[in-house]
């Protein structure tokens, strides 16, 4: 019988058989395929067998992962207005297929341009695009997630201040946005202090004293307040400290003014809600952007706009001296990957939204937000938090424990939204409640009889 | 090899610099230049800036590479050459006039004595370059 | 091939190949690439509910295309590149390897795939439990004891291993300075050392290419807070004095930190934490086939000994009294969150998928026909380019620009002339101990065939270097554009699509 590769598992994967294999060795000139482990000494070999599971083949595979998927709530139906910085937004199926191609799903970062411009190009417009929405001049070509954007850009404003070491963050800011810029900040002379927010969930900004090097606002912020980005921002016009503008649901940005426009300095966040999915959390597009005159400063990579020796318009990553692989210990951040392939989608989203589709389908969750929270308030005689205006996600006050209340929602088949308790123990009885065109109205009504009921 | 002119004086880390009174004009050397390759772009200090012999005062950049300026003498910052953010290219093409960097008001004008004159750079040249 | 053939092997591919305008330059006004459901609710004027000084208006720089138009813009985009599928790619340190299909499809289960990371656990089992067995089968493969899969990327699972070490050792009450890291490193790991407040000391490597002993135990002392390690190292060489080197960094109360960006040549070979290692991350893009995506999105676990996990990143996975699956927020050690979610899930399903696919043996072999692949281009073409360091190597091997050089012919231009041979260029100028280098990792999913055509090509290169320079100084010839002005792009930046400046062009 002829030995093959295995058969019942991942040999598939491995291209070369049996044969190759003792040709290969007869080419290297050694006698055993241990001999080329030799370097390995005694000591630190491993003899045993691997302590993981034995090898599926792929309909056992394929058969393992549908039962653990479909072992989750989302595979059976539930309704869930979940929102606290991921969106559940419908992605357009040309979206995900055009990601799928392998020129784009198995190609490497683009450090050789002339095999590369399709990524490159993509990134070109990317960072177009995010300019034109947010009304600032660069962005870089995606960074991990709305966290770490966040973190990077209040060092990058430390890094620009030169001086000083206070971040003022609202009370508005997603509060795992913070953690993860604490954590970030853990070898950095700075602090942080929270500015709270009014009645109408808007940040109130204490006055600016010269310590400070970021002044950060979220728009709209975690409780889904549009706030005055202006008004927010007024002091700072004459004052050396950055005014960070934060997003996690970009796709406000169809509706609101932009941040550029309006005096951010830095504009940084997530875009998950355009054309990716919720995936549990991960992977996201985080971002960041910038003036001009900062970007010498800014973190991640850039695509440039450049001609090849013919003259011919092309694209390559540029300005890489910012990056660790050339200033190593003096780099701007350790980051070398961006988050390529889901900025590709949230290019084609922008895209296929164009001019004027990202207004259009931000009204529409503006108007199904809007009557689930006045239906909530009517026919559930629950009160919002805030009195402010509102995008597509409020807070509202419960009459228990939110966790409990979610939890007996969840029984009927409802999750309702995130219990704010999570992150504040004095926001124990407040839930956040998000709502998007995925959402239907008879749904939205079964979401405001369900905590009727149990808030009964 | 390049002109390296006499009446300039320079430094190990291929800066030059030429005295008027209490006050020195600074750039770095054609060999410099030439090492970096095509330079992109220059940080420079702000007019006022303290700058100390030895210290970095500033970065300059190629594309694959950057390295910092180190100040050959102490002194105040009293000019800077602008310009050269928006036309890098003048370090490769004019390095020992038209690409000055700054000019220093000298802390110790004697300090012009310590440093190389334009054989002994040559000198150094030629010894360092037998190394590769 | 003639020498005078200058386009290489990859010509067949041109005709397919047609410039490709930006997306701001299709579409006319009115069309639309979206469709929205019919409003079932009351509709909201913005401008009513906010008031008019807080709506902007519609977004004046944004394409108006069809769906149709956005598809060919992408298809024909996604043409000018290269990717695992197009052919062999051989970029050393970065483990191109073949990205299974069946990952892809899924990760896109809507079991996992339209969960939200706020759903209640209750109600989430299916994704915490591939988490669990994830975590276990990654801490199996390495010898750890926990596993956080947080880290977005393996750049933030280093960061988050060095902020390990320093917790640990602040907890102990001891403030240490120093980060020791061997001159082969990858550039990110003095970059991380210094964004976590600790200051890089490079130590020598020896002319075997492994650390240099001797430098390593002068520099070592009670400043020390670890060691950066990358085993297999950055030359493809195992790192084979292993017990001294943790006798060493540990005696003096350090800690070792392994970049795992060579696991692949190791795997069911030797495990780090059998071998002194501390905290281990794992590149997924890079050893467990999860794809590159042209730069992410990664995934960057990071593995860890007992003494190490109270201060993993918050939360991990844990089972509570009921024997329920949870995430722990309550973390009192925890260095803090790195994500803000719970990690790149959609990534760990593909790498959970690969693992099961493969098993223990599996595994094994995937190291050994790593191994015996980057072996066979040694011997292969040693002769023809130069080879730095002799000795057998692991699943990458360097080659040199040296022989070359003579006649003005440098490593980059060697690569750029691969391309027009139909292959992704080696990783060159890495590591910056060797001048010229070029470095090359087959993987274990090339055939011998493939090898053979790619050694051929390499061959073809060395000769084409000989008798005719130019043509390899001025490759590629084949591909959709000529080498490109970088120089002209970072003296003066375009970063984005600029309407004004593109019409000021056309008058």
């Amino acid at each position: 019988m002829t030995k093959t590769n295995d058969p019942y598992g991942g040999g598939k994967y491995l291209s070369q058989g049996p044969d190759d294999r003792r040709a290969l060795l007869e080419a290297i000139g050694v006698d055993s395929i241990d001999d080329l482990f030799a370097s390995i000494p005694a000591s630190s070999r491993f003899s045993g067998q691997l302590p993981v599971e034995p090898a599926l083949a792929e309909v056992e595979l394929a058969r393992h992962l549908r039962e653990l998927a479909d072992s989750n709530g989302p595979a059976q139906g539930v309704l869930s207005f979940l929102g606290a910085g991921c969106y559940p937004h419908y992605v357009p199926a040309h979206v995900d297929a055009l990601i799928q191609r392998q020129e784009f799903l198995t190609s490497y970062t683009p450090y050789q341009a002339e095999i590369s411009q399709g990524t490159l190009q993509y990134i070109f417009e990317f960072q177009s695009l995010i300019c034109f929405l947010t009304g600032i001049d660069v962005c870089n070509a995606s960074m991990y997630d709305g966290g770490s954007a966040v973190a990077e850009a209040i060092l990058m404003a430390r890094r620009l201040r030169r001086q000083g070491g206070k971040v003022l963050w609202s009370e508005g800011l997603h509060p795992i946005y913070r953690e993860v810029a604490a954590t970030y900040a853990t070898y950095r002379d700075l602090t942080f202090e929270i500015m709270p927010l009014g009645e109408d969930g808007r940040t109130i900004v204490p006055p600016i004293d010269d310590d400070v090097v970021a002044v950060v606002v979220q728009q709209p912020n975690f409780f889904g307040i549009v706030e005055d980005l202006k008004a927010a921002g007024a002091d700072l016009e004459n004052h050396p400290a950055q005014y960070v503008v934060v997003t996690s649901e970009s796709l406000s940005w169809g509706l609101t003014v932009p941040a550029g426009d309006v005096g951010a300095d830095l504009v940084v966040g997530e875009l998950q809600s355009f054309g990716n999915g919720l995936n549990y959390g991960g992977p996201l597009v985080g971002f960041m952007a910038c003036r001009q005159s900062s970007v010498r400063n800014l973190p991640g990579r850039l695509a440039g706009q450049t001609v090849d020796e013919n003259g011919e318009r092309g694209f390559v990553l540029t300005l890489s001296t910012r990056e660790q692989h050339i200033r190593r210990a003096k780099a701007t951040s350790n980051i070398c990957t961006n988050t390529a392939l889901c900025a590709l989608a949230t290019c084609i989203h922008l895209c296929s939204l164009g001019r004027n589709g990202v207004r259009d389908l931000a009204k529409t969750n503006l108007a199904k937000a809007t009557y689930a929270r006045q239906q909530i308030a009517s026919e559930a005689n629950l009160e919002v938090v805030y009195t402010g205006p509102h995008f597509n996600e409020f807070a509202i006050q419960l009459p228990g424990d939110a966790v409990e209340i979610v939890d007996r929602c969840s029984e009927a088949g409802v999750v309702p939204g995130v219990p704010l308790g999570w992150f504040d123990t004095e926001r124990s009885r407040q839930l956040l409640v998000c709502v998007t065109e995925i959402h239907r109205r008879a749904e939205i009504d079964r979401l405001v009889t369900t905590l009727a009921e149990v808030c009964r | 090899m390049a002109e390296y002119p006499d009446s300039y004086r320079y430094t190990k880390d291929h800066e030059w610099v030429s005295f008027e009174g209490d006050v020195g004009t600074v750039g770095i050397t054609d060999h410099a230049q030439n090492e970096l390759g095509d330079v992109v772009y220059l940080e420079l200090p702000e007019v006022g800036a303290q700058i100390k012999e030895g210290q970095p005062f500033g970065t300059i950049e190629s594309v694959k590479a950057v390295s910092d300026l180190v100040a050959p003498v102490s002194g105040e910052i009293t000019e800077v050459h602008t310009g050269l953010i928006d036309a890098p290219e003048l370090v490769n093409d004019d390095p020992h006039a038209g690409a000055w960097m700054v000019r220093v008001r000298l802390d110790d004008a004697a300090v012009a004595e310590t440093l190389w004159g334009a054989d002994e750079y040559r000198k150094f040249l030629e010894e360092t370059a037998e190394g590769d | 091939m003639s020498a005078n053939d200058q386009s290489g092997g990859g010509a067949a591919r041109q005709g397919q190949l047609k410039r490709e305008g930006l997306i701001f330059e299709h579409g006319a006004p009115g069309r639309v690439g979206y469709s929205l459901p019919k409003l079932d609710v009351p509709e909201i004027d913005p401008v009513e509910s906010w008031g008019a000084d807080q709506v902007r208006d519609d977004i004046a720089g944004f394409p108006e295309v069809s769906e149709v138009e956005v598809v060919r813009h992408f298809t024909r985009i996604s043409q000018h590149n290269f990717g695992v599928d197009t052919g062999m790619f051989p970029l050393g340190s970065c483990t191109m390897k073949y990205n299974p299909r069946v990952n892809e499809s899924v990760a896109r289960l809507p079991g996992f795939a339209a969960a939200h990371p706020y759903m209640p656990y209750s109600m989430m089992q299916g994704s915490l439990e591939l988490m669990e067995r994830l975590e276990q089968a990654l801490a199996g493969v390495t010898g750890m004891d926990r596993v956080t899969l947080q880290p977005a990327a393996g750049a933030q699972g280093e960061l988050t291993g060095i902020m390990l070490i320093a917790a640990y050792h602040a907890h102990r009450g001891e403030q240490r300075t120093k980060v020791l890291i061997p001159d082969s490193a990858h550039g990110t790991n003095p970059a991380t050392a210094s964004f976590c407040g600790l200051e890089p000391v490079e130590i020598p490597s020896n002319s075997r290419g492994t650390i240099d002993i001797e430098a390593l135990a002068a520099e070592a002392d009670e400043n020390t807070a670890a060691l950066m390690l990358t085993n297999p190292n950055t030359i493809g060489l195992f790192e084979d004095q292993m017990d001294e080197i943790a006798r060493i960094i540990h005696d003096v109360g350090g800690q070792i930190y392994c970049d795992g960006a060579n696991l692949n040549a190791i795997l069911g070979k030797t495990r780090p934490g059998d071998i002194g290692i501390d905290v281990f991350h794992i590149n997924l893009h890079k050893t467990f086939t999860t794809p590159h995506g042209g730069g992410g999105p990664g995934g960057g676990p990071v593995a860890v000994r007992e003494h190490l996990a109270p201060f993993l990143p918050w939360p991990t996975v844990e089972r509570d009294d009921s024997g329920m699956l949870c995430l722990d927020w309550q973390r009192p050690q925890s260095i803090g969150k790195i994500h803000t979610f719970q990690g790149n899930f959609a990534i760990l399903v593909r790498a959970y998928a690969y693992i099961r696919a493969l098993g223990p043996e599996g595994l094994r072999q995937v190291a050994e026909d790593a191994v015996l692949n980057a072996n066979y281009l040694r011997v292969k073409l040693e002769g023809h380019y130069h080879l730095p360091y002799q000795q057998i190597s692991l699943h990458e091997v360097i080659f040199s620009d040296r022989k070359q050089k003579k006649n003005g012919v440098t490593a980059m231009d060697i690569c750029k002339r691969l391309m027009d041979y139909g292959y992704h260029p080696p990783t060159v100028y890495f590591p910056l101990v060797v001048p010229g280098a070029l470095m090359l990792e087959p993987t274990e999913t090339v055939s011998r065939e493939e090898l053979d055509v790619f050694i051929d090509a390499m061959i073809a290169i060395a000769g084409e270097a000989e008798t005719d320079p130019d043509v390899v100084k001025g490759a590629p010839h084949s591909t959709f554009l000529r080498r490109l002005d970088e120089v002209g792009a970072a003296r003066r930046p375009v970063l984005r699509w600029d309407p004004q400046a593109a019409d000021t062009d056309g008058d």
